[in-house]
């Protein structure tokens, strides 16, 4: 039977993976937030080419191991002499990755707005591009909060995979003190109570935007 | 003659059904106009193409001299200037009663936020919602909906307004609250196209009542003339029908 030793040593190396991971995290989502709406927005809204290019988009990204993604940009991209460092193409293959998963969730939300609305806001002169804007958005990014929760959640733990091209995130500090000391079940452990942890404290932000954003009469309230 | 709005020959199809198959007539300015028949004879796609939130397949529509239906009109200029009230209302969900009548002010219009909200207050004064400005729609019975949808499109400051059956989806006890007010709005001189199944405001409101039925016009004519000389016979077995069904209120 293998005796758990635990070191404090370990935590502030793990600590300072942890911050990277949250920098990787917190910057692929906000990639994909702005590029998985123009997607969800030329999906929904888009004629011809838009159409076209938006629907290839997530098809592709979807349809390809994000691996494959991460390997191409970070090994591949050099044949071509664009060489990026292992953040940035971290970074870039998650956001794109994840920008046609949230182009999906968008496009739900979007389509879930009821037809009178965009009628209404036409009616009083609004132009397509104000009356997504000011009419459209504002209800469906309020629908999306919790479907796109397991988004966020799904790409905290994903980010994991930068590893593999030589980031030092949470999983990469792991790798690297397991390999001097071998200890993996109880490294692993903590890393595991790590990435729990946060997935908790975001899940439990989420519900109070989800909350705070709430329209007044409409939905059941709990509690 | 001042004539606002003038509809010529409207033909509407969806698939292999003719929705529409030649709708003319003319609006006065000041006018009220109800449009009756039964369902499905094309009224509420009549009213769609005027303001082309539908755009017909063919005919012309011209708002206070300016072609509606010419492909170099901006159809968005044209819309500000056309009022439209819907059967369930389309207020925005998200927004209270206050920002729902102010937003086409400031996106629209580009008025400066005081003086927009000078506007919005005062028109939902207008349609007695003086002390609803912060509530939601959800918060709001169908018949306060519907009156805050009324002074989203008086804000505006329209040329003429559109109803499309805008008491069909309230309960009977909430109707009244929002024919006072339209009848109030006819009188104070606003130019209105009504499509509506209340006889007792066609008939009390209206200055000219249209009959409309599959696609075309039947029979137009004062109140008076309509229900009491029918010309054509479908027009007095309509009337007489659905006096039967919905009685006279309003």
């Amino acid at each position: 039977m293998h005796h758990l030793v635990f070191e404090w040593s370990w935590l502030p190396q793990l600590a300072q993976g942890l911050t990277i991971t949250l920098e990787i995290t917190a910057t692929c989502i906000a990639i994909g937030i702005v590029l998985g709406l123009l997607l969800a927005i030329g999906r929904v809204y888009g004629k011809h080419i838009f159409y076209w290019l938006s629907s290839a988009y997530v098809q592709f990204f979807r349809g390809t191991p994000i691996l494959v993604q991460l390997f191409t940009i970070y090994y591949g991209l050099p044949s071509w002499g664009v060489r990026l460092s292992p953040f940035i193409s971290g970074v870039l293959a998650l956001g794109l990755n994840t920008a046609a998963y949230q182009a999906e969730y968008f496009r739900g939300a979007i389509q879930a707005i009821r037809a009178g609305q965009m009628l209404a806001a036409r009616s009083i002169g609004m132009t397509l591009p104000q009356a997504i804007r000011y009419v459209i958005l504002p209800q469906a990014l309020r629908l999306v909060i919790p479907p796109w929760s397991n988004e966020l959640i799904l790409m905290l733990k994903y980010s994991s995979i930068v590893y593999m091209v030589t980031v030092m995130d949470l999983m990469g500090v792991a790798m690297t003190i397991t390999s001097r000391n071998f200890r993996y079940l109880e490294v692993f452990i903590v890393v595991a109570l790590m990435y729990l942890a946060l997935v908790l404290i975001i899940s439990r932000l989420l519900r109070m935007l989800e909350r705070k954003v709430r329209i007044p009469g409409l939905g059941v309230e709990r509690r | 003659m001042n004539i606002i709005l003038k509809v010529e020959d409207l033909h509407k199809r969806y698939g292999r059904e003719e929705v529409l198959k030649g709708v003319s007539f003319e609006v006065q300015k000041g006018e009220t106009k109800v449009i009756i028949g039964p369902s499905g004879t094309g009224k509420s796609t009549m009213l769609r193409c005027i303001n082309q939130l539908t755009p017909p397949d063919k005919g012309r529509i011209w708002l206070d001299g300016v072609e509606v239906t010419h492909p170099k009109t901006n159809i968005n200029t044209v819309r500000a200037q056309i009022g439209f009230v819907f059967q369930d209302f389309n207020l925005f969900t998200h927004l209270t009663a206050l920002d729902n009548v102010r937003l086409g002010l400031l996106k629209v219009k580009k008025l400066v936020k005081e003086r927009a909200t000078e506007v919005a207050v005062e028109e939902l004064r207008r349609v007695g919602l003086a002390d609803k400005t912060e509530a939601y729609p959800a918060e709001l019975s169908g018949g306060q909906q519907q009156r805050v949808s009324i002074a989203r499109a008086l804000a505006m400051d329209p040329k003429v307004i559109l109803f499309d059956e805008p008491t069909s989806a309230l309960d009977p006890e909430l109707i009244g609250e929002v024919l006072t007010v339209m009848i109030d709005l006819a009188k104070s001189g606003m130019t209105m196209v009504v499509v509506s199944h209340e006889m007792g405001f066609a008939r009390s409101v209206a200055d000219e009542i249209i009959f409309m039925e599959h696609g075309v016009i039947v029979e137009q004519g004062s109140p008076q003339q309509l229900f009491s000389h029918p010309q054509h016979p479908r027009t007095g077995e309509f009337l007489h029908k659905i006096t039967e069904l919905y009685g006279e209120t309003g």
